[in-house]
């Protein structure tokens, strides 16, 4: 089939309504961010908006109603069932544990990460090596969670004992005279596993704001600390740290958003099999693979409740960093 | 077929002057597979079998699981159709289909046809509305061709829905017929006498069974396999109809029988996991590398689907006296029916056009079941099927057993049930099964998820 523009119109016209509404949300952001002043700013800025906010109410603010719309009916969409698919989604073992996972991922994976990211900063600042140091740890973002996680999956591989082994945490374990294990069958191991490979991709984010943040502490003040006597160590608790807050937040809120929607990690290592599943791929695997398009919403639903506050936050705390400057 | 081929030049041309947008154009007619090589000339082909829809015209989508060589056969398969009606079949093949053809009808971009492999999915379409019944003429080609078994599953109040496409035998065991020479190991004829076998093998050292359940998204559907030809030897076929729809309880003592028989081979630390490791490996070992180990011994069965054979090198012998061949997995007493279980696609039209009707009338012809079967590693279950174009041994055997009259053949179970206890909740308690959990405990599990 040749490429024709007539046959493809229809496809493009749609790309470019996605184009449109993604700058409309961008533009909505920054019309909550900044907030104009005087009613002459406001009408012209909901002039220039409408266009996008139409397409916005039609991309993001119509599949939340009716995402929600969903959860409260049966798998046809028909028949109004209250709360029932909630209700399952609390009583059935196998869901509770997904809960839990998500709850283990969003405890661990962010800080984890950018705890990580912190630490590193804070070492490889100024150092000789820095840029090279820094681009090591940067790079594993360049890889997408879903070729991140084909890595690590060699990496967990498991071979019996009487046989070479591939994966390097087993040929690790044999050196030292162990006995390979099935490490992604392991439970609740396997999950912290996979948390691992999110920490890998994303310590190189939380590593690059922050060393950006610590780079713009004054140096005066670290020269004054100095020469008050301070050590590394009361350096980075007293000067360091507070300098750096409101930019951990931001990078602590980040991660959170996107491990609260993690999928793609799960998807490819384990499938969600093995007790390893989290609320983005049991919503998937309910309302595609399994057809319970209202249990599958509902879901949704509660993933977006427990996202929306993490991003009235960062709105927030956005808004008030312009304040002050 | 090229259609319109002046209007789709000229404009590629300006495309092409757009500059990069020519590597989009080319890198998408890659992506659809349909680069170069598909134009079949109509004056080469004799195009007298076609003559019957020689006057329609037009485009037709089909959608499908198949993909690169598979899907590549196929193309192939129908080229001289399409060049003798002037119908241009364009098929997609995705790895998602199960989870993507309800988004696509549901979002109001259905594919003319889709080939759907679970009778589950088939009904769900069915029920939501969106499949339409056959035309005439398909419908006198599949009463023609399909046995009341096969049709039955897409026979929803009284109305035909789709026609058979592919067909495999899934109640086959690998093996290698030159490790059984060597040892002088014979194909056992019973259950009891597969038993006696395994328990030989595991004396001389060597884990008879290999075993694995690993598909990524689709991780324990070899498990259900296991299962169903259990439970089709131990309780017999009426059971299992009763169990595949529900008439009986999943967790019903005869199901929970058969799980026990399946389980002295699955779950014997003795049989399994040849060279994979425990038990436990048995989740983690991918159903395409699982069976390899016959090759060198390092296993001497493997129960899969005669499809397994794609997955030898070109320098493997399949046949009886080869490197590998399958036998039927044998009843419970010697001279009982075999019975015997697969799986298979239906075509499924979800549009009503004469075009449409065309394709999928050709599709359901025996005609058309030789021109795909001659392009190898193919088999239908169309009675009027030549089965001497077949050439690939394993696809023979499979199609000498699924075209016997003495067949009956049973639908693979877990695609026949509901699709959130089929393709979710047996395949995950079939990882929980071997990695540990109490027969009790899956069954009931799965019990509880019926909708």
């Amino acid at each position: 089939m040749e490429f024709s523009f007539l046959d493809e119109l229809p496809k493009i016209v749609w790309m470019l309504i996605g184009i449109a509404a993604f700058l409309g949300v961008i533009g909505l952001l920054l019309l909550l961010v900044d907030v104009p002043r005087t009613r002459r700013d406001r009408w012209q800025a909901v002039l220039f908006l409408s266009p996008a906010l139409l397409l916005l109410a039609g991309g993001l603010v119509y599949p939340v109603l009716r995402t929600t719309y969903l959860s409260f009916h049966d798998r046809s969409g028909d028949e109004f069932v209250g709360l029932a698919n909630y209700i399952w989604m609390f009583q059935r073992p196998e869901i509770l544990q997904v809960l839990w996972n998500t709850l283990l991922w969003v405890a661990f994976a962010p800080l984890l990460a950018t705890a990580i990211g912190l630490v590193y900063a804070v070492l490889v600042d100024r150092s000789r090596f820095e840029p090279v140091a820094k681009s090591l740890v940067f790079m594993p973002m360049a890889i997408s969670f879903v070729g991140a996680s084909i890595i690590w999956r060699f990496v967990y591989a498991y071979r019996p004992a009487d046989q070479e082994q591939y994966g390097l945490f087993n040929q690790i374990v044999v050196w030292f005279g162990g006995e390979p294990r099935l490490w992604l069958l392991e439970q609740p191991l396997n999950t912290f596993l996979l948390i691992l490979v999110l920490i890998w991709v994303q310590a190189g984010f939380a590593m690059v704001v922050l060393s950006a943040a610590i780079k713009a502490i004054p140096a005066e003040i670290v020269e004054a600390a100095r020469i008050d006597g301070a050590g590394p160590f009361q350096l980075f608790r007293s000067i360091t740290l507070p300098s750096v807050w409101p930019t951990l937040l931001v990078v602590l809120i980040t991660i959170t958003v996107q491990t609260l929607k993690v999928f793609d990690i799960v998807r490819t290592m384990t499938g969600g099999n093995y007790g390893t599943s989290v609320i983005a791929n049991e919503m998937y695997s309910q309302a595609f693979s399994q057809g319970q398009t209202g249990q599958g919403s509902a879901l949704a639903v509660f993933l977006f409740v427990l996202v929306i506050p993490l991003v009235a936050l960062q709105i927030r705390r956005t808004r008030k960093a312009r304040e002050l400057s | 077929m090229p259609r319109t081929e002046s209007g789709n030049r000229r404009h590629l041309a300006l495309v092409a002057a757009a500059g990069s947008a020519v590597l989009l154009a080319t890198g998408c007619s890659y992506l659809s597979g349909e680069g170069g090589g598909g134009g079949t000339d109509a004056a080469d082909v004799d195009c007298a079998p076609f003559e019957a829809w020689s006057d329609v015209e037009g485009t037709v989508s089909i959608y499908s699981s198949i993909r690169d060589e598979e899907a590549e056969r196929m193309d192939r398969s129908w080229a001289d159709f399409e060049a003798c009606t002037g119908i241009d079949i364009q098929h997609e093949g995705s790895g998602e289909f199960e989870a993507q053809l309800p988004i696509r009808l549901e979002g109001g971009n259905a594919p003319d046809l889709a080939l759907i492999p679970q009778p589950g999915l088939l009904q769900r379409v069915v029920d939501d509305g969106y499949a339409v019944p056959v035309a005439d003429g398909v419908r006198a080609n599949a009463e023609e061709g399909w046995g009341e078994d096969w049709l039955g599953y897409a026979t929803f109040d009284g109305e035909l829905y789709g026609t058979p496409y592919g067909a495999n035998m899934k109640s086959m065991v690998w093996y290698s017929p030159t490790y059984f020479a060597d040892n002088d190991y014979e194909v056992p004829q019973t259950w009891d006498e597969m038993i006696e076998l395994s328990d030989t093998i595991a004396e001389s050292g060597t884990k008879p069974w290999c075993v694995g359940f690993e598909s990524g998204d689709a991780t324990g559907w070899p498990g259900t396999d296991w299962i169903e030809n259990a439970l089709l030897r131990s309780a017999g076929t009426d059971v299992y109809n009763q169990w595949v729809s529900h008439e009986i309880p999943f967790d019903d003592p005869q199901v929970a029988e058969a799980f026990e028989l399946a389980g002295d081979i699955v779950r014997n630390p003795d049989y399994v996991n040849g060279t994979f490791g425990e038990v436990e490996s048995i989740a983690v070992t991918s159903f395409q590398e699982a069976g390899l180990p016959l090759l060198d011994g390092g296993c001497a069965m493997y129960l899969m689907g005669s499809f397994y054979s794609a997955q030898f090198e070109e320098g493997v012998t399949v046949a009886e006296d080869g490197d590998v061949y399958g036998f039927v997995m044998p009843p419970m007493e010697a001279g009982a029916e075999v019975p015997v279980m697969g799986g298979g696609e239906f075509a499924v039209p979800f549009a009503d056009r004469p075009e449409v009707a065309a394709v999928h009338e050709y599709l359901s012809t025996p005609e058309y079941a030789n021109s795909r079967a001659s392009q190898g590693a193919w088999v239908s279950a169309n009675r009027n099927m030549d089965p001497t174009v077949i050439e690939d041994p394993a696809s023979q055997f499979a199609a000498e057993v699924l075209l016997s009259p003495d067949t009956v053949f049973h639908f693979d179970g877990s695609d026949a049930m509901p699709s959130s206890v089929g393709t979710n909740v047996f395949w995950n308690g079939m990882v929980d099964w071997v990695t540990g959990t109490s027969t009790g405990d899956v069954l009931e599990t799965i019990e509880s998820a019926w909708p």
